[in-house]
């Protein structure tokens, strides 16, 4: 099955964040060589040209190092997959907060809503 | 290998002197792209198509592929997907295999069994004896099956289920070589867009709009299909 994406936003930001989770989930650990970009293309169901920019993207951050005879692999450095994954949840959180204040909903609700929610799941 | 792998100049193309199915077109393809041909129907993607691959002679303009004009070089490296399939009713799968070897030297006898295989198809059956559907596929598989610098496909997926799209599209991926360009035609954008890197919008003979998806994306926050639906509405 490829991926699901939203058809309304750049393919190419929607694919960098996938690998980005990802690596900050654990799911590649630090040190984990990459699946190749032909093969991200291919389980995505998107063109590989997208995929290889995606690649140089996270190359650029940081958070994936290019070894000149092997291929991609997930950095070592910690601290920064923990400030990625920092940013990640503060931008969901900011979406969240937006989206609670739209429909009318007050701090003290969300947060009595939102423990009830986490319990149950 | 820097330059355009096609390039279209000054493009125009007269029926009977008087339909005007291009318009002075320009148009240049980069290596390793696979491109979106976009229009509505009657705009002149299958005229553009035929002269690429020679069989239509243009009125005016100039047409490069790989630096030669269309010719008997340039079918040796452009595989071409018509628009109506051409299997020879009374063959098997397989000898149409054999076919497509014979006259390509570029054909891959190993990609084209492991795709048939992927679909789930007997080698063996007789081609008429085949869903129009299953045609189409096999049509398909022939044409992807050549190692080409150039595929050309007009309307590849329109008559395929849509679980055949998503291996075929996959296919496209898998076969997808740095060097080669795939141009294709269809009116199914939502299915093809997330693999495409550039799209065109061809419009009475004219290109209104060559842009990447994701660019069209960020402009306009909706997907391809949408803004195309936007520019054609009637």
């Amino acid at each position: 099955m490829p991926w699901i994406l939203d058809n309304n936003l750049p393919i190419y930001t929607q694919v960098l964040e996938r690998i980005e989770i990802r690596i900050i989930s654990g799911e590649y650990k630090p040190g984990d060589k990459l699946p190749s970009v032909r093969e991200l293309a291919s389980e995505a169901g998107v063109n590989p040209n997208t995929m290889q920019k995606a690649c140089t993207e996270l190359e650029r951050i940081g958070l994936v190092i290019t070894q000149r005879t092997n291929g991609r692999s997930v950095t070592t450095d910690e601290e920064l997959i923990r400030s990625c994954k920092d940013r990640l949840i503060r931008n969901r959180m900011q979406d969240f907060v937006i989206h609670m204040q739209a429909l009318g909903c007050g701090k003290e609700t969300v947060i009595t809503l939102l423990q009830q929610e986490w319990e149950e799941n | 290998m820097g330059e355009a792998l096609l390039e279209i100049q000054n493009l125009s193309k007269t029926y009977a002197k008087k339909t005007i199915a291009l318009d002075h077109v320009d148009l240049t393809v980069g290596r390793g792209r696979i491109v979106g041909l976009l229009g509505p129907n009657g705009s002149g993607k299958t005229t553009l198509i035929k002269i690429i691959n020679g069989l239509l002679q243009p009125s005016e303009g100039t047409v490069l592929i790989d630096g030669s004009a269309p010719s008997v070089t340039t079918k040796s490296f452009i595989s071409y997907l018509p628009e109506r399939t051409y299997l020879s009713p009374e063959l098997k799968i397989k000898d149409m295999f054999y076919m497509f070897a014979d006259f390509y030297a570029d054909f891959s006898m190993t990609a084209a069994e492991q795709m048939l295989q992927g679909l789930q198809i007997d080698p063996e059956a007789v081609i008429k004896s085949l869903s129009k559907g299953t045609r189409e596929k096999v049509q398909l598989i022939l044409v992807m099956s050549r190692q080409a610098k150039l595929y050309v496909l007009d309307e590849p997926i329109a008559g395929v289920d849509p679980a055949a799209r998503d291996y075929i599209l996959k296919t496209i991926l898998n076969n997808y070589n740095p060097e080669a360009s795939i141009i294709l035609s269809t009116h199914l954008i939502s299915d093809v867009e997330n693999i495409l890197d550039d799209i065109i919008f061809i419009k009475y003979g004219k290109i209104v709009l060559q842009s990447s998806v994701d660019n069209i994306r960020a402009i306009h926050n909706e997907s391809v299909d949408a803004y195309f639906r936007e520019v054609f509405s009637c």
